[in-house]
């Protein structure tokens, strides 16, 4: 059933980020800390639990892939929300915090990416 | 006009429906141009994604509001259907097919990149907010914790009582990052190896920006959209930690 899949994947998420805003609290802050990303662990690790287990069947997994596949629309729904006047509002001193910041997190991606190699 | 009425109230009653047809046409032209005119070279969803900031800026010159495109009545379905919770689930969908494998061998390096990330990001801020004539710790805090993210700004700016017009320039400067990786990332991934599980995850956590990553990795290689997101995810959490804590008190050492 479509459903059990489309189930799974609300029960992940809602139970990641329930858990995110508990780690947020026990650490002393009014702020979510990688719900979303507990949230992946999770359905990634239930997931294939319950494929050894009891089979997660083709349609259910249907009900993942299709959340999965609406992604790329669901990106360009939240660009085209983005309150882009309010960043251009903020003139040049944010273009030059936010514009470095951008390029000197580039340069450190292949760097960082050797480390432990 | 009657008729005109009743297409208005009917879209506007199904505006998640209507925002299907929206984003559906946005990516169809998007899609088509990329075929066309630079032979797929650039990627579909990276000229969708542009066109979204376009629309999105249109509409807030329109209206005046702070939701793009999605403040004008009859697309405000595009509110909802972009908003964090529909990208949430999305973005934890993607993670389905992720191999635990992968997630593990580069988890230590998606930890170091969080932290490089996060503290990189602030003191490029609190840098140019010296450069440009701020003296008190708090602002210079709070415009280093936009440079973060534009949720760490804000949460730091109210945290330690900065000036309104500080936490809005501090909202400002995360918002040009989060728009300036949605574009760029595409066009620098190849120079940059962004093409492999491992080096997305420590893009995510280098940006940490959610909606930078999630859209620049999509106009990037869709396959890398979970990698970057796990740890993009913790970042907003970690700066909200760090930034009116631990880097602020170290911001007040050099500025009184």
């Amino acid at each position: 059933m479509v459903i059990y899949g489309v189930a799974l994947l609300a029960f992940c998420m809602l139970l990641g980020v329930i858990l995110g805003e508990l780690l947020g609290r026990l650490i002393g802050i009014e702020a979510n800390i990688g719900g979303i990303g507990i949230a992946m662990l999770l359905l990634v690790l239930l997931s294939g639990y319950l494929k050894q287990s009891f089979r997660l069947g083709d349609l259910s997994e249907q009900g993942i892939h299709f959340w999965s596949a609406v992604y790329i629309p669901i990106v360009v729904a939240m660009a085209a929300k983005q309150n882009v006047i309010a960043a251009l509002d903020g003139g040049f001193i944010a273009l030059v915090a936010g514009g470095l910041s951008v390029i000197l997190s580039f340069l450190l991606v292949p760097l960082i990416s050797k480390v432990g190699r | 006009m009657e008729f005109f009425e009743i297409l208005e109230s009917v879209f506007v009653k199904n505006g998640l429906i209507t925002s299907f047809i929206f984003v559906g046409f946005i990516v169809w032209i998007s899609y088509f141009f990329s075929n066309r005119f630079t032979k797929g070279r650039l990627h579909g969803s990276a000229i969708a994604i542009m066109l979204g900031l376009l629309l999105a800026y249109v509409g807030g010159s329109i209206t005046g509001g702070k939701n793009g495109i999605a403040d004008i009545t009859i697309l405000s379905g595009v509110g909802l259907l972009g908003g964090a919770m529909f990208r949430d689930f999305a973005i934890v969908a993607t993670a389905y097919g992720v191999k635990l494998e992968e997630l593990k061998e580069a988890g230590a390096a998606g930890v170091l990149s969080l932290l490089i990330g996060v503290i990189l990001s602030f003191v490029v801020g609190a840098i140019t907010a010296v450069a440009f004539g701020y003296t008190d710790a708090v602002s210079i805090t709070t415009i280093g914790a936009g440079a973060v993210t534009y949720i760490v700004g804000p949460v730091t700016g109210s945290a330690l009582n900065a000036d309104s017009d500080v936490i809005a320039l501090s909202v400002a400067a995360g918002l040009i990052k989060s728009m300036l990786v949605m574009i760029s990332t595409p066009f620098v991934a190849k120079s940059i190896g962004l093409d492999n599980p491992r080096s997305a995850m420590i893009f995510g956590g280098l940006m940490g920006t959610t909606s930078g990553v999630a859209a620049g990795l999509a106009a990037t290689d869709p396959k890398l959209v979970p990698y970057g997101a796990m740890t993009a995810t913790f970042y907003t959490g970690l700066g909200c930690l760090l930034a009116p804590s631990v880097l602020f008190l170290i911001t007040r050492v050099f500025f009184a």
